[in-house]
């Protein structure tokens, strides 16, 4: 039978309070701006069809995020959400995984999606809400999911997912182990309860998770010194006996080793594991803010001298694994795709009129069945008001 | 057959699902070793082992978010919230997560295999935060279905079609029945339909519709009206979300009255959706208003509990009100 846990403290017999000031939290570093690494870093073992897969993903991110926030300010896209700035983080812990391992994202991780293979035909699918999105046109843009490719749909609502993903985790361990769940969040959304939830009950259940936390210094507007008062969120880690790690997540290298070892922990011990990956969003929150409201040029020009995506391509270029030449070639080609795929996407016409109705429950109950054929002879009597859906009614 | 009480009921059920299915899982506070504080998961940590029926830390938004998760991995989640009263730090989870999980993903995911059971409902001198019944605020959620059992019979067929059904499901067990009703129960797996009324006995003057602990002072106050000749009709809704309309408007349809009685408060309860519903499909064949019988718009009393519950007596009142309307 299980038993009381006290604390193995040892005795004092003054008060003394503590605070914890005196521990900070180090950065894990391997790789400088300049492309070389640090002396005596612990090196990634990263070949280099893996490296350029990782590398090619950075650059097929960055393209899309510029081509469909131009597009969202053209008015051909409702929304979107760029996550330029955090490649490294994203891209660098999805491909230190096992391609079959559960990611529950929060949404700024088009990154991984990428990565696992999501096509730019899938994202455009998405993007505008056509017949062909797998969420059925029901979710804002950059909402995806994936079951093939074991991306969970994200969801809105922040920091939900980060007990989902200890749930998922504990079921993985009851089927036997071998692979885990990682769930990505802001540092914002850290301040959630969600996300105590989810790492005391991780550590006590001894689930194999990785929580990766993508400190990028704003929640829309809010600064992190305006979000928590203590050295960032990998202290929490300790409070919960969970291990933890601080890494650059600008630092691809950084980034794939720590999330490696963190993937060793949680699969072979059981543990979950919180890592803070240290970035800073580059781009506004969303297309619907205008950071210069909240944050200083300077600030930002200072983060951009550290962007990741630079800093891999110099690394590449010292190992004779990248050109210039494909360089410009794969941006060409990459730019040329997004927007083709764009085009054919926007064409396409939007779900059909039924699939208001289906997957809110696994059968259409009596009550919505009614509910949707009164919608229906509504619409055939004002086929007008409503363009995107009587086309599809006058045969119907 | 075996003599059971709605708890003994309930385990029996959960045995039962965890017996015939081992992807099946029990956890909540309390649930493990103890058996929750009303004996509920009783010796299913014994039988099936600690990684299948476990207590949790005290965090309901956390025992949903992990129940959604570990329902969406492929398990058959069965999550325990100790009273109804606290289910509300895990509303958004339920709310946003669970109903919502097959919709936004166009089915690729869902949380069909989850399954909440809480006590709910008044009558054990609980005061506010025991006593609750806040179905009408899940009801508003599309994605959900919502079952409250009435017996130990229907407590073990309907808990395990909630725990089989391909949805998420609320399910509202009636805390002061726990063991004060007592019946007979097959020892054997049998499920009851979701979404399909009971009706209890057939009458042609007026229809009273509860579900829960509330069909007791239901089936009370129909002896009492049967007495002065009134011939009513008793039903029982059994599941809320998605309610059978047509048990409900064909019986009104005979008897031209309805009762309608639950120990939520008036306002925004679910009474007021069914009476919208049958007003509007029997509306010529009405004697009478539609009448409600219900908790008052107050929080749910201590001292005056008896003054506040909709018992036998207001029912009785408010059959003999449409009746004689």
């Amino acid at each position: 039978m299980p038993t009381t846990k006290n604390a193995n403290s040892s005795s004092i017999h003054t008060p003394t309070f503590i605070r914890g000031d005196e521990f900070h939290f180090p950065i894990y570093k391997v790789l400088k701006q300049d492309g070389t690494t640090y002396r005596g870093a612990v090196l990634p073992k990263l070949d280099q069809e893996k490296a350029l897969r990782i590398y090619r993903t950075m650059v097929f991110t960055r393209v899309l995020d510029e081509r469909m926030l131009a597009a969202q300010r053209q008015g051909r896209l409702s929304f979107y959400m760029q996550s330029t700035g955090e490649e490294a983080t994203v891209i660098g812990s999805a491909a230190a995984l096992d391609d079959a391992d559960m990611i529950m994202a929060q949404y700024r991780e088009q990154g991984a999606l990428a990565y696992r293979g999501f096509t730019t035909d899938q994202f455009m699918n998405q993007l505008f809400s056509n017949e062909l999105d797998y969420g059925k046109g029901r979710q804002m843009p950059i909402h995806y999911g994936s079951r093939d490719l074991h991306y969970m749909t994200i969801s809105s609502p922040l920091a939900t997912q980060i007990p989902q993903a200890t749930g998922y985790a504990y079921g993985q361990k009851l089927d036997g182990g071998g692979h885990c769940t990682i769930t990505y969040f802001g540092e914002g959304a850290a301040s959630e309860g969600d996300f105590h939830a989810a790492l005391n009950m991780a550590s006590v259940h001894k689930v194999p998770v990785i929580f990766l936390c993508r400190n990028n210094g704003y929640a829309i507007s809010t600064p992190s010194s305006e979000q928590f008062a203590a050295d960032g969120i990998a202290p929490r880690a300790l409070g919960y006996r969970m291990h933890a790690i601080r890494v650059d997540g600008n630092d691809i290298l950084a980034v794939y080793q720590a999330t490696l070892e963190a993937r060793k922990i949680a699969v072979e011990q059981n543990e979950p594991v919180l890592v803070e990956a240290m970035s800073y969003r580059l781009a506004a929150h969303s297309s619907s803010d205008d950071p210069s409201g909240y944050r200083s040029k300077k600030e930002e020009e200072a983060w951009r001298e550290k962007d990741p995506i630079l800093r891999m391509k110099l690394w590449l270029q010292k190992k004779k694994w990248w050109s210039e030449e494909e360089e410009k070639n794969l941006q060409e080609s990459l730019r040329r795709e997004v927007l083709e795929t764009m085009k054919k996407a926007e064409k396409r016409p939007p779900p059909p009129l039924d699939s208001l109705v289906t997957d809110v429950y696994d059968e259409v109950p009596p009550q919505l069945a009614e509910q949707l054929s009164k919608l229906k002879a509504h619409i055939r009597k004002y086929p007008d008001a409503y363009p995107k859906s009587a086309g599809g009614l006058k045969h119907g | 057959m075996a003599k059971m009480n709605l708890l003994q009921a309930i385990n029996n059920a959960l045995d039962l699902a965890m017996a015939s299915n081992d992807k099946t899982v029990c956890f909540g506070e309390d649930v493990g070793v103890f058996g929750g504080v009303f004996r509920a998961t009783s010796h299913l940590q014994e039988k099936y082992g600690r990684a299948r029926c476990f207590n949790t830390p005290l965090v309901e938004q956390g025992i949903i978010g992990f129940a959604n998760g570990l329902a969406a991995q492929g398990h058959v989640a069965v999550a325990e919230i100790q009273f109804a009263d606290y289910i509300f730090p895990a509303f958004d989870q339920i709310v946003n997560e669970s109903a919502k999980y097959r919709y936004r993903s166009g089915s690729l995911f869902d949380v069909g295999n989850l399954t909440i059971r809480t006590p709910y409902g008044g009558g054990i001198a609980g005061g506010l935060y025991h006593s609750q019944s806040p179905e009408a605020y899940f009801a508003h959620t599309p994605g959900l279905k919502i079952v409250v059992p009435r017996n130990p019979y229907e407590a073990k067929g309907l808990l395990l079609a909630s725990i089989r059904d391909p949805n998420p499901v609320v399910f509202f067990e009636p805390k002061r029945l726990y063991r004060a009703s007592v019946g007979d129960v097959p020892e054997e797996d049998y499920e009851l339909p979701l979404g399909k009324a009971s009706v209890l006995k057939e009458g042609t003057d007026i229809t009273l519709l509860a579900w829960g602990a509330q069909m007791e002072p239901l089936e009370k106050a129909a002896e009492m009206a049967e007495k002065e000749g009134i011939s009513c009709e008793i039903i029982d809704l059994r599941t809320i979300v998605p309610w059978d309309i047509e048990t409900v408007t064909n019986s009104v349809l005979k008897t031209g009255r309805l009762v309608i009685s639950h120990e939520a408060p008036l306002t925004g309860g679910f009474a007021g959706e069914i009476a919208a519903t049958i007003q509007e499909r029997c509306f010529l064949y009405l004697e009478s208003p539609i009448a409600r019988v219900t908790g008052l718009d107050t929080p749910f009393p201590l001292a005056l509990e008896k003054e506040y519950v909709p018992d036998h007596l207001k029912i009785f009142e408010a059959i003999k009100h449409s009746i004689h309307f």
